[in-house]
């Protein structure tokens, strides 16, 4: 069952006023311009347990992702793939409006649209993961944990589920007489795709992406959209009550596309850098 | 079976289900065919059937939830086991807690809940079958629900997916062309506000087709409404045959 969230208090309602001011003179808060993007930093392979993890912050927030392999059997209309779901928890420690218990809508949300990203853009070779058609597959399981929230959470989700998988190194198994055994090493996943969303948030006509917390609380509506190399479209989700001034749509399209190419370039320099040190 | 190509548009722009490639499933739209509800409505959209009821404004449990200045929303989508070709085992999946939560958002989006605090509203979505569509075609029974319930909105809420199918766009699309196609997206709308109250996507659109998209969708989305408006006159001037 989904149920109403608290309406805005009076407070946010005064901060509304005071962020759609400054929007009027493109400023922010926190002194971004209504397009800017806070800063990102990417940790990969904090922790050696998983096949794969990173550790994101976009200004305030903090993402950390673990990935693990198994080998399982395929699913049976896709004989001839290996498969991977994606789960989010929203960690009590990460904020006061944070439960402890299962997910709740707003984690299966956050979960579901990073998968639509990474499934639509078909960044994972999938085909490359079976092992034996039919019977046996790599299944990988992405977890994501917000681990400090300060806002939109979307994005630095989704470049932290990128970073793990492009730095995954998963265990290589290989069939004997039909069966399948660990051969110690290890393989990389060559991601044939980086699509990253980036989040809107909109008050009255005027649009920002990357909201912080203070933000977030005074929208009126928000959105995410992602977009990939190719400047495909691969998402979209509306995820709080609102209108979306249907004239606004084109606008942030372009800016999302703007956007992610920045992030994809902040991303690659991140990955560069410790592939260097990695040699170095 | 899989090198076999299924072609789900002919050459002459022909869907696998008979349509042209704007055009609707034949829609069927009854109100009031829930008695014990406040409000109810019926959706048939091709082979896609869905009811919704309302019950609302009511009291709230549990009582803690209530809110002082408005109406709770609740909202639950959920299928029938039997709605799908491999039996949905029971009880609520990640899908249908996603679904139930873009849903009530977007009808939070027009009901005028400050109109009853500390109340709760309550919407039921049940598709009793499933054949592409489903959280759309809810919305546009939801909405008529609360009408029939008397809940005062801003606007009817008239909603409709549009798809990509074999490199073009096809409005409404059916479960078949959602399954093979390259992109679903949902969108719903409170017309007579210019706005979108649910917009999602799921697949590959290039950035181009977007406004073509969203184009269609307002085409499909105004010919619902319509048919919206024309369900509920005619339940409130004549007598229909579910009454007696």
């Amino acid at each position: 069952m989904s149920i109403s969230q608290m309406k805005k208090s009076l407070t946010a309602r005064i901060v509304q006023e005071k962020i759609y001011n400054l929007l009027m003179q493109g400023r922010r808060l926190d002194g971004r311009s209504p397009t800017d993007i806070r800063p990102i930093n990417i940790v990969t392979g904090l922790v050696e347990k998983a096949d794969g993890s990173a550790l994101v912050s976009m200004g305030g927030t903090k993402i950390l992702v673990g990935i693990k392999a198994e080998v399982g059997s395929p699913y049976s209309d896709r004989p001839r793939e290996g498969s991977f779901t994606v789960n989010a928890e929203l960690l009590p420690l990460a904020s006061i409006s944070f439960e402890p218990g299962p997910p709740d809508e707003r984690g299966v949300e956050l979960a579901r649209v990073v998968d639509r990203s990474i499934r639509e853009s078909k960044c994972i070779d999938l085909e490359k993961l079976c092992l034996i058609e039919g019977e046996k597959a790599y299944i990988l399981f992405i977890d994501i944990y917000v681990l400090d929230y300060d806002g939109n959470y979307y994005d630095p989700s989704t470049i932290a589920v990128l970073a793990a998988l492009a730095t995954a190194r998963i265990p290589r198994y290989e069939v004997v007489n039909g069966k399948v055994q660990k051969t110690g090493e290890y393989f990389n996943l060559q991601l044939q795709s980086l699509p990253f969303t980036v989040t809107f948030g909109i008050i009255k006509e005027k649009f920002l992406v990357d909201p912080q917390i203070e933000e977030e609380s005074a929208l009126d509506v928000s959105l995410i959209i992602g977009v990939d190399e190719k400047d495909n479209v691969v998402s979209i989700q509306k995820n709080s009550p609102g209108l979306i001034p249907e004239n606004l749509l084109e606008q942030m399209i372009e800016t999302a596309s703007e956007k992610s190419k920045f992030i994809r370039q902040k991303f690659s320099e991140a990955l560069n850098v410790r592939n260097q040190n990695e040699q170095g | 079976m899989n090198n076999e190509k299924l072609k789900l548009i002919s050459e002459e722009g022909i869907r696998i289900d008979g349509r042209r490639l704007e055009e609707l499933r034949p829609l069927k739209i009854e109100i009031g065919v829930l008695d014990k509800s406040d409000g109810s409505a019926y959706v048939e959209l091709g082979r896609t059937k869905i009811f919704a009821a309302v019950f609302g404004p009511r009291e709230v449990h549990p009582k803690h939830l209530a809110l002082p200045d408005r109406a709770i929303l609740n909202c639950r989508y959920h299928m029938t086991s039997f709605s799908v070709d491999e039996r949905k085992p029971l009880g609520m999946t990640r899908r249908e807690i996603e679904l139930s939560k873009v849903i009530r958002e977007a009808l939070e989006s027009v009901v005028f809940l400050e109109e009853f605090p500390r109340t709760s509203i309550d919407v039921y979505v049940e598709v009793i079958q499933a054949d592409g569509g489903t959280r759309t075609a809810g919305l546009t029974a939801a909405s008529l629900a609360l009408a029939e319930a008397g809940i005062p909105m801003a606007d009817l809420v008239a909603a409709v997916a549009i798809g990509k199918v074999e490199g073009h766009l096809v409005l409404d699309l059916c479960d078949i062309e959602d399954k093979y196609g390259e992109a679903d997206m949902p969108i719903a709308m409170a017309p007579r506000l210019n706005s979108i109250v649910l917009l999602q996507l799921n697949g590959r659109l290039m950035k181009e087709e977007f406004r073509k998209a969203l184009e269609l969708a307002k085409k499909g989305i105004l010919e619902i409404y319509q048919k919206q408006r024309d369900a509920l006159r005619k339940k409130y001037s004549e007598a229909s045959l579910m009454e007696v």
